[in-house]
């Protein structure tokens, strides 16, 4: 009799563990398509409690970054079914949302009680509202970045290195408190001999072929006195905007700095290749978004105390930084509609956006940033909270990748190749632009 | 003794599907085979072909899919024409395709002609010769971009090691007067062992008799070259330069990842020009105009070449 009961509590519990596989297996996967990088292997991890919270299997298409939005835009453009959610790049909201290729948010927002005011104001302009500075969402912030400087600190102690450079240039070494300083210590370094090697000053953003290059040159341009155009007229009146007298100069600036102190052969840098440059010991600068600040803080050569981090140092027009990062969308195309709102629900709870900064992610959410404690967990958070404190974004226009290529060709055949001068550089940057746009129906 | 096949299957043909094909003639059914090979190409190549020419008329965005395609007329074309930064791209494409070939006839013709001899290690010589045209164009482009790295790359420190200047004092692939030679070099060293092949083939196909005839006749060794050689090596030559010819002027792969078409655009060649209108700023018709321009370009070139080498041929 016993033997009895036995086997039918355990055919009883074996039948309802199936059940629950197949209640579980009904859920259905979601695809999350990313850049591959390290955040995103903290978004595997993070996500394995999404799985077990809502039974639905997640995949994950991560693609290296060079090859992220030809890939991306592709797959949105042809109608592809591979992504249901799609961390995308905040410049192509605009593009994303007037065709119908990711879902608004709002109505479902408000029904979970998400609202936008539970993070940074910046990051919700830049990677959820479009139009721009409208309540209307098309992603949950999900990745926040920006623009800023490594440095290393080791070095920059250096007695010996201290005293030479106040002798040179009349301040102590440390710190830049503008571009110019930025550019003077950059300088100082270039071809020096620290510890029998040859260093250079810094590694910048000069990739031609995507975005690196106005990535980089525009957190010169901004703080010269660059603007995408006149804030009443953004469109028709660029002249005097993008190629004012202040834009000329900080687009000189840049190829001051790229003349004067990169290493040999840094015509075409971008986030990888300026990681390599510091992590290897060759540059006493890094130019490079936030994102990498975790791995250098943990760097065996150049990690902990040798480095330190400041945000993109002002200039004569103001301080202002580069925007990077992403927002979380749903992709139009989903078969698993339900599912993927449910992981933008899970995603949004400010103990998941807690977890996801300490696993290696970036939150934007207030909770996290605005925690008294925050500032002083990681020796870059005061560094990212400035920076993010003082972003502006690229256009986010439909027509973003013509606007960003032709920016692409103009600053790289000046800066790095040498052709004409700035200010023909920035008169045909205004030009490019307003084809676009006269293309657009804009004007 | 088994049948042979054919009459196997002849036999077991039903005999009304028999009667049916039996009055077939030839031509019907060469007909019946090519039918099929005709529709694939008319798919695969005229019909895009076509739809390329028509989208070259329009303003037409593929990532646009719902905004109205207006007619443009010829507005794309007098785009691309009067466009100086596409002179540009065509400029660099000219340098390129030049250069490469001249450099690739006259090493391919000098390797091939070295390489006929008999020597101890021939066979040896010619596969080692041979193995960058096995390599894939991408992974060429990368490994060469770390030779040409300043600091550590084995090309500046060999050219270093030979003429005393610094290694990291100038970079191949950064430097505007430099990078379009550096593309021309590692094309040079990837397909100059494709032109000696077809080269050797041709020295092999000389018959022994004709230097015999001419070391009789006290034909100097230069003479035999000029006038039993070259002549009959010159439709291989020319051939060999068809086939890069028409590759270089598509060349993506190699030069992208080796330069990226940079520094500016000093190694943007067309076809990486034509990518970027294509799929990168996505303006499909401007770009289907552009691809039509190019197709016209090589077909036209092609078609006057091909006619010369059979004149040369049937010399």
């Amino acid at each position: 009799m016993e033997r009895l009961k036995l086997l039918t509590v355990s055919a009883l519990t074996l039948g309802a563990s199936l059940s629950a596989g197949a209640a579980q297996a009904q859920q259905g996967e979601l695809t999350l398509c990313w850049a591959a990088w390290d955040p995103a292997n903290a978004l595997v991890e993070l996500s394995k409690d999404f799985e077990a919270q809502s039974g639905i299997k997640m995949n994950f298409e991560f693609v290296p970054w060079p090859n992220f939005a030809d890939r991306m835009l592709n797959e949105l453009n042809s109608g592809g079914t591979l992504c249901d959610l799609l961390i995308g790049d905040s410049q192509w909201i605009g593009g994303a949302a007037e065709n119908g290729q990711y879902i608004k948010l709002n109505d479902f927002f408000e029904a979970n009680g998400i609202s936008m005011d539970d993070f940074l104001p910046a990051t919700v302009t830049g990677y959820a509202e479009w139009p721009k500075g409208t309540p209307n969402y098309w992603a949950l912030p999900a990745y926040a970045d920006v623009v800023g400087w490594t440095y290393r600190k080791d070095w920059f102690s250096r007695p010996e290195l201290q005293a030479e450079f106040k002798a040179k240039y009349g301040y102590d070494l440390g710190v830049p408190e503008d571009l110019a300083q930025l550019k003077d210590i950059a300088q100082f370094f270039q071809g020096r001999e620290i510890d029998g090697k040859t260093v250079y000053g810094a590694a910048i953003y000069t990739e031609r072929g995507s975005e690196g290059i106005t990535m980089g040159v525009t957190n010169a341009l901004y703080n010269y006195g660059f603007d995408y155009g006149n804030p009443e007229n953004p469109y028709a009146e660029l002249d005097g905007w993008v190629n004012s007298p202040g834009a000329v100069a900080g687009l000189e600036y840049y190829k001051e700095l790229y003349d004067t102190a990169t290493p040999p052969g840094a015509s075409d840098w971008y986030m990888s290749e300026t990681i390599d440059a510091y992590k290897s010991g060759q540059v006493a600068l890094q130019m490079n978004f936030a994102f990498i600040w975790p791995g250098v803080d943990a760097d065996p050569n150049v990690g902990g105390d040798k480095s330190g981090y400041f945000a993109n140092p002002p200039g004569p027009a103001g301080q202002y930084a580069q925007l990077g990062g992403q927002g979380i969308s749903v992709v139009a195309n989903t078969d698993n509609m339900e599912g993927a709102l449910a992981y933008i629900k899970w995603f949004a709870q400010p103990e998941i956006q807690q977890r996801w900064t300490d696993m290696g992610g970036a939150s934007a959410m207030k909770f996290v940033l605005e925690d008294p404690a925050y500032p002083d967990r990681k020796p870059y958070n005061r560094a990212f909270l400035k920076s993010m404190s003082i972003v502006k974004d690229f256009w986010a226009e439909p027509a973003y990748a013509d606007l960003l290529l032709a920016m692409q060709d103009r600053i790289h055949r000046y800066v790095v190749a040498g052709e004409g001068t700035a200010q023909e550089a920035l008169d045909g940057l205004v030009k490019d632009w307003t084809e676009i746009f006269e293309d657009e129906g804009k004007l | 003794m088994p049948k042979p096949v054919i009459e196997r299957v002849a036999k077991a043909t039903p005999a009304s599907f028999a009667r049916r094909v039996r009055g077939f003639s030839d031509r019907t059914i060469a007909w019946i085979f090519v039918t099929p090979t005709i529709f694939l190409l008319l798919a695969i190549n005229i019909f895009p072909l076509i739809w390329t020419i028509r989208l070259s008329f329009t303003n037409f965005r593929v990532n646009r899919i719902n905004a109205d395609v207006k007619f443009v007329g010829l507005r794309n074309y007098e785009r691309i024409l009067s466009d100086p930064d596409i002179w540009q791209t065509m400029q660099a494409t000219a340098h390129f395709l030049f250069w490469t070939l001249f450099f690739q006839v006259l090493i391919g013709f000098a390797l091939a002609w070295l390489i006929n001899r008999k020597f101890r290690g021939n066979d040896l010589w010619t596969t080692l010769i041979v193995l960058p045209m096995m390599l894939s164009p991408a992974v060429v482009g990368n490994f060469w971009r770390f030779l040409y790295q300043p600091q550590i790359g084995l090309f500046n420190y060999v050219v270093g090691f030979f003429t005393g200047a610094d290694p990291a004092s100038f970079s191949m692939i950064g430097d505007v007067s430099l990078a379009p030679w550096a593309i021309v070099i590692v094309d040079t060293w990837m397909w100059t062992p494709f032109v000696m092949l077809i080269c050797l083939a041709g020295l092999r196909s000389i018959p022994d008799y004709l230097y015999e005839a001419a070391a009789v006749d006290r034909a100097s060794k230069w003479r035999q070259f000029w006038t039993i050689t070259v002549p009959m090596i010159l439709p291989f030559l020319m051939l060999a330069v068809l086939f890069r010819g028409i590759e270089n002027f598509k060349m993506f792969d190699l030069v992208v990842q080796l330069t990226g078409g940079g520094p500016g655009s000093t190694t943007e060649l067309t076809s990486i020009n034509l990518k970027r209108e294509a799929f990168e700023k996505w303006r499909t018709g401007y770009a289907s105009a552009y691809a039509v321009i190019l197709f016209v370009t090589v077909f036209g070139l092609a078609s006057i070449y091909v006619k010369a080498l059979n004149r040369v041929k049937e010399r």
